[in-house]
């Protein structure tokens, strides 16, 4: 099955910063994908790869196996809903939809007013006088009554309040289900994505940090706790995603692919917040850039990796 | 995607569409009177000076001080200004404002290429800002017909006596103004690619309509068909003036020229070796009689020299001139196209 977003060394730069160097992923169909990162982590950059809007500086994107944004059969594949659910203020609810209508082929029409009614939602209303919640709905229901393949979403739900992600959430989980959608979303908020996500990748500082299945991704992470220990004397299969070491305590987050048994330590299964924060966390730790002339401690820690 | 342009456009051609219509109505009720004032004057069939001279100056003096006038440089006005103001408020926002509000993400998200979204919405809006520069130049073309027919038998350097091939009044006729249109239009779409932002590219857009209206006729304009030059014998009743330097060594000669309809570029007194005449100035200029002046000078076998664009090339440089302005509009399309393919907006 062709993957729903591949990358090979993709990056972007503007003038002489790298918004995302060197990403290589691929999504598999069939996921409801998570991009967590902290802001300004290259989330936006990537996504508007994915769907053309930007052209890249090295490397290439391909979703659904064609390049994006390459013809409208492309574009028909691919839903959208950019930052901030853009929409044409002085156009009436109604209104978008007509646009939906005339200019995809596969429109959806009935689905549409369907899920208008649905959320309760004027059509004779300008769609510059609706809430921030009713917006980023009105500009899902165009993404996903287009009807794609894979829906991209950029943080579409950073601006709502509490209920109104609920609903959007809602709402897009029931899409999913009812369509075998895949779904690519970003957020800095890992809390939003760990109810409907089961794929991940988190981005921090224009690279890709980790990437796969939530639920392998869990398995394969423990917490250690027990007494202090060094690092060069771990067993050499471990990746050590991050430790701290008080007097007598070392507490470890590993990545590990067989089960760990530990007398001395205590081992504990993490939660996706947990996990992705070590990640973001480790990220952003100078020791683990590889140009620092390291401390012997930091450079057995390297080795291990 | 035309139901879209159109939904985008709808409040701009409606606005645009009563402004023509009202002007339509004012040309419609002064244009019939002026039509009758023309053909009671008498001008229609009169023969020879003797009965044409008696009606051209009752036509000037009914047409003097009255609304006609100002009717006309109302149409005027709205052909250049409409032009300029197409560029800024129809071809300015049509891409910068979508970049402002972020909307071109969601209009190039639907399964329409960007191309094509492009070209339908700028062939229509352009289209349309053609039609009502055609239109109005039409209206103004029926309307004015008396004058030009009246410019006939109009005397030299009154106020009918420019045709329609002066440089103000040949882009109200015809088809130029069409190709006015066309490039503002085009000219504001691009600067609002380029800025990205309505408000500059809207300035940019009048400042740059204004200055080519305007460097236009005098720099482009008589290249476009290398104007004819004639050589006139100089005849007295043609000079009008002449000016002396303090010691009389040099000497500069005015003379007129009567080409009803022409555009006449520049009229020279030349020697009959074809160099400018620069003096002495003759004796009996210097201090003789008016007579003896003419009669010095006639002494001094002096030419005309005079370049002009005749009133029959009136449609090959509507041509040409329309030509080179649709022409640079559709460059300016073709930039546009190629920019936004480049993918660096969002």
């Amino acid at each position: 099955m062709t993957a729903v977003l591949e990358t090979r060394g993709l990056g972007k730069r503007y003038r002489k910063r790298w918004a995302l160097s060197d990403c290589t992923l691929s999504v598999p169909a069939g996921h409801v994908t998570g991009l967590v990162g902290p802001n300004g982590a290259g989330k936006t950059t990537l996504l508007n790869l994915a769907v053309g809007l930007l052209a890249p500086t090295t490397g290439t994107a391909l979703v659904l196996g064609g390049e994006p944004a390459s013809s409208e059969e492309q574009l028909a594949k691919v839903g959208f809903v950019a930052q901030d659910a853009p929409i044409y203020a002085g156009l009436t609810v109604a209104d978008h939809l007509r646009m939906g209508a005339h200019m995809n082929p596969a429109w959806d029409a009935g689905a549409a007013e369907h899920r208008i009614s649905q959320l309760g939602l004027d059509p004779d209303q300008k769609a510059g006088k609706l809430s921030g919640g009713q917006r980023a709905q009105l500009a899902l229901t165009l993404a996903i009554a287009k009807r794609p393949e894979v829906l991209i979403l950029d943080e579409p739900i950073a601006s709502l309040d509490p209920l109104a992600r609920r609903e959007f959430l809602q709402m897009l989980m029931e899409v999913t289900a009812e369509h075998e959608l895949s779904v690519v979303m970003s957020s800095h908020l890992v809390s939003d994505l760990e109810r409907i996500c089961d794929y991940m990748i988190v981005l921090v500082a224009s690279r890709v940090q980790v990437t796969g299945e939530v639920d392998a991704l869990l398995g394969s992470h423990y917490q250690l706790t027990g007494p202090r220990c060094d690092p060069a004397t771990l067993p050499e299969d471990w990746q050590i995603i991050s430790a701290s070491h008080t007097d007598r305590q070392s507490t470890l987050l590993v990545r590990s692919d067989r089960p760990i048994v530990d007398s001395t330590m205590t081992v504990d299964q993490i939660g996706l917040e947990d996990l992705v924060l070590a990640y973001m966390s480790q990220a952003s730790r100078p020791v683990t850039r590889h140009a620092n002339p390291a401390s012997p401690d930091q450079s057995a820690l390297e080795a291990q990796r | 995607m035309i139901w879209l342009s159109w939904r985008q456009f709808r409040t701009q051609a409606i606005v645009a569409g009563c402004v023509l219509a009202a002007f339509a109505i004012a040309l419609l009720v002064t244009g019939f009177s002026l039509a009758h004032l023309y053909s009671g004057s008498g001008l229609p069939g009169c023969q020879g000076r003797g009965t044409c001279v008696p009606a051209i100056q009752n036509f000037m003096n009914q047409m003097r001080g009255s609304v006609y006038a100002f009717v006309f440089y109302i149409g005027v006005a709205i052909i250049y200004g409409g032009s300029a103001l197409v560029g800024a408020f129809w071809g300015a926002p049509l891409i910068a404002r979508e970049i402002e509000t972020g909307t071109f993400r969601v209009a190039w998200n639907q399964s329409v290429s960007r191309n094509r979204w492009l070209a339908v919405r700028v062939t229509m809006v352009g289209l349309a800002a053609m039609a009502g520069a055609g239109l109005l130049s039409l209206m103004l073309n029926w309307w004015v017909e008396p004058v030009y027919k009246a410019t006939r038998f109009a005397p030299p350097d009154s106020s009918l006596s420019y045709g329609r091939l002066s440089p103000l009044l040949f882009g109200t006729g015809g088809i130029a103004p069409m190709g006015y249109a066309a490039f503002a239009f085009a000219l504001g779409v691009a600067a609002g690619v380029l800025f990205k932002r309505t408000l500059p590219a809207m300035a940019v857009t009048l400042v740059g309509v204004g200055f080519v209206l305007l460097a236009w006729p005098n720099w482009v304009r008589p290249h476009l068909i290398p104007p004819v030059h004639q050589v006139l014998r100089l005849r007295p009743s043609a000079i009008e003036g002449f000016s002396t330097s303090a010691n009389n060594s040099q000497m500069t000669i005015f003379a007129g020229v009567h080409k009803p309809g022409a555009w006449v570029l520049s009229d020279q007194v030349v020697t009959s070796a074809g160099h400018v005449f620069s003096g002495p100035a003759t004796h009996a200029c210097i201090n003789g009689s008016p007579q003896a002046c003419s009669a010095s000078l006639a002494a001094l076998h002096l030419n005309q020299l005079v370049s002009f664009e005749p009133a029959s090339r009136f449609w090959p440089l509507q041509g040409y001139e329309t030509g080179a302005y649709v022409l640079a509009a559709v460059v300016l399309a073709l930039f546009c196209s190629w920019w936004i393919s480049r993918r660096r907006l969002a």
